[in-house]
């Protein structure tokens, strides 16, 4: 038997909550990048590259990319929550998606260091 | 005694498919695939960002690439699933802080989510090809 107080123990508050505030940072950053990408004409590698070396370019794919991850993580964790019931799969998935938002996190950020 | 099993016929199949479901479960579910579209996606677009950035060369390939048509047509399917979820997004934020939660407004914004989300990704879609 498992001895839980429902009521204050704010479970599940945070992942919640971490998807809307990140929810909110990702639309803001996408309305600056698309404006930017908008206003980058013509494309070529210079006009592209020196696009994403301005700083609120940067801030925002950057912004954008470590509020993925953690809104990206909350989701798949609700998804197999709802359809994968055997534990060692959901757990194994579970493992596998963080691993591979880890990485990606990792990668963005290599990207971002390197512009 | 009456038979009440006889009566009452158990169990009970309510028809759940796709096209009984009411908008506003139309955009949820969307919400849902979208946002798994997306995920499985991450990959490839840290793949396109990281090849169109690297360098001149890098570029060059990418815009090769990206003219592909069946490349174009799955960047056009996560366009669309971008777009739904972007826009199904704000719609859940405002039910959050309990905008919009009486009946016809959350079914005016639900049609209004599909149908914004899929004339933006034809109208973006159009002016990226």
């Amino acid at each position: 038997m498992v001895e839980r107080t429902i009521v204050g123990a704010h479970y599940g508050l945070r992942g919640w909550l971490a998807q809307r505030v990140t929810a909110v940072v990702m639309a803001l950053a996408t309305l600056v990048m698309v404006f930017g990408i908008w206003s980058a004409s013509p494309l070529t590698y210079a006009t592209w590259k020196s696009l994403f070396a301005k700083w609120w370019m940067w801030l925002s794919l950057c912004l954008f990319s470590l509020s993925v991850m953690l809104h990206a993580w909350v989701g798949v964790r609700d998804i197999l929550m709802d359809y994968i019931k055997p534990t060692g799969i959901r757990l194994a998935l579970e493992v596998l998606s963080l691993l591979a938002l880890a990485y990606y996190t990792v990668w963005a950020m290599q990207i971002l260091w390197r512009i | 005694m009456p038979d009440l099993a006889a009566k009452k016929q158990r169990p009970l199949w309510y028809n759940l498919s796709l096209l009984n479901l009411p908008l506003p479960g139309l955009v949820s579910i969307l919400h849902r695939v979208s946002g798994a579209l997306l995920f499985l996606g991450l990959v490839w677009f840290l793949f396109l960002l990281d090849m169109s950035l690297a360098s001149e060369s890098g570029f060059a390939r990418f815009r090769v690439y990206v003219a592909h048509p069946l490349v174009k047509l799955s960047l056009l399917a996560f366009l669309w699933a971008y777009l739904h979820h972007f826009c199904a997004g704000i719609r859940y934020l405002f039910l959050d802080i309990d905008k919009g939660v009486s009946l016809p407004a959350a079914r005016a914004s639900s049609y209004a989510v599909l149908a914004v989300s899929l004339a933006l990704t034809a109208l973006l879609g159009m002016r990226l090809w």
